[in-house]
């Protein structure tokens, strides 16, 4: 396997939960975990050890606020994360038009 | 060729996909995220009969029994034909509101789509803003004695404020709205046909609409 056939294929992207995260944070400005959890649903530890996941690779950004005083965690991703999403849907696209030449 | 052959076997750990599978999914997933997809046609349908029954209830008690729009008779004192109209209108309002409100939510139960939802609170707030001051200004309207332009006040409001809400929603939402426009325009220079353009904007492209939406997104 040479790197060039890996080029911009990310391995953060190669779990299911973690990509749509990222799509998701990649049309919102921002999302909150709950809203997170309804719209994927998943459980708590699941989602929060995907989103741990993300936040290490330096993709996503965590945000801690208070919203009538209840804590309230919301997910924003970072420039790194919104190349590398991009770099992977070049990556995909790239895959699509190869199978379509052979 | 060689490529996928690797990407598959990276994917196999978790699941089998193909590209187009996975921008699918990445493109699902971000119109589920930014738009309120759970709005119910049905609904729609609803609401423009309410609006087409109380139109033509508003038709009787305005002209008739004089079949014009242009005329009206004096069947009714003034105050009493405006109070009933008030209250016609705010029970059509809140018909319809109720309808869509309870319709949607069994839609997006049925499709485990959460009914509050970030995108769903944007939508809402887009459409919230024009309506709600179009109400207003109506009010406004009424206490200047102003009352051939309140149903053109109506529909363009309410045209604004689906035209902006539309790209948080069944993106087909914009054609309603421009719809909705073109008929507050008309209803603005030929203040005769007022109650007959809210009767087609309110009622009848309603009804069509709602059908459209029901037969596309929900069958």
């Amino acid at each position: 396997m040479s790197d060039e056939s890996q080029k911009g294929y990310d391995k953060a992207f190669d779990n299911v939960l973690r990509l749509r995260i990222m799509s998701i944070l990649m049309v919102n400005e921002r999302y909150d975990f709950n809203s997170f959890k309804a719209l994927l649903q998943v459980t708590d530890g699941n989602l929060a050890s995907h989103l741990k996941h993300l936040e290490q690779a330096e993709f996503i950004r965590v945000e801690k606020s208070f919203a009538s005083r209840k804590p309230l965690t919301t997910y924003v991703s970072t420039d790194k994360g919104r190349k590398s999403f991009q770099a992977h849907l070049d990556f995909l696209e790239q895959l699509i038009r190869q199978n379509k030449a052979s | 060729m060689r490529f996928s052959i690797i990407y598959f076997e990276f994917q196999s750990t978790f699941k089998m996909k193909t590209p187009e599978e996975e921008l699918a999914e990445i493109k699902s997933m971000m119109e589920r995220s930014t738009r309120f997809l759970s709005l119910s046609g049905f609904s729609g349908m609803l609401a423009g009969m309410y609006a087409l029954a109380a139109s033509v209830t508003a038709w009787y008690w305005i002209y008739f029994p004089s079949s014009s729009w242009g005329t009206g008779s004096d069947t009714l004192s003034f105050r009493e034909l405006v109070n009933r109209l008030l209250l016609l209108g705010l029970a059509t309002l809140i018909a319809a509101v109720g309808t869509a409100y309870f319709l949607s939510k069994k839609k997006g139960s049925a499709v485990t789509h959460p009914f509050w939802s970030p995108a769903s609170k944007r939508f809402l707030q887009s459409l919230f803003l024009p309506v709600a001051l179009g109400g207003f200004f109506c009010f406004a309207l009424l206490h200047e004695s102003a009352f051939e332009l309140i149903p053109a006040a109506m529909l363009l409001f309410y045209g604004i404020g689906l035209v902006q809400s539309a790209q948080f929603t069944l993106g087909k939402i914009k054609n309603l709205g421009f719809t909705q426009l073109l008929l507050g325009l008309i209803a603005a220079f030929f203040p005769d046909f007022g109650l007959l353009c809210w009767s087609l904007g309110f009622g009848l492209f309603h009804v069509i609409y709602g059908t459209l939406m029901y037969f596309r997104y929900e069958r």
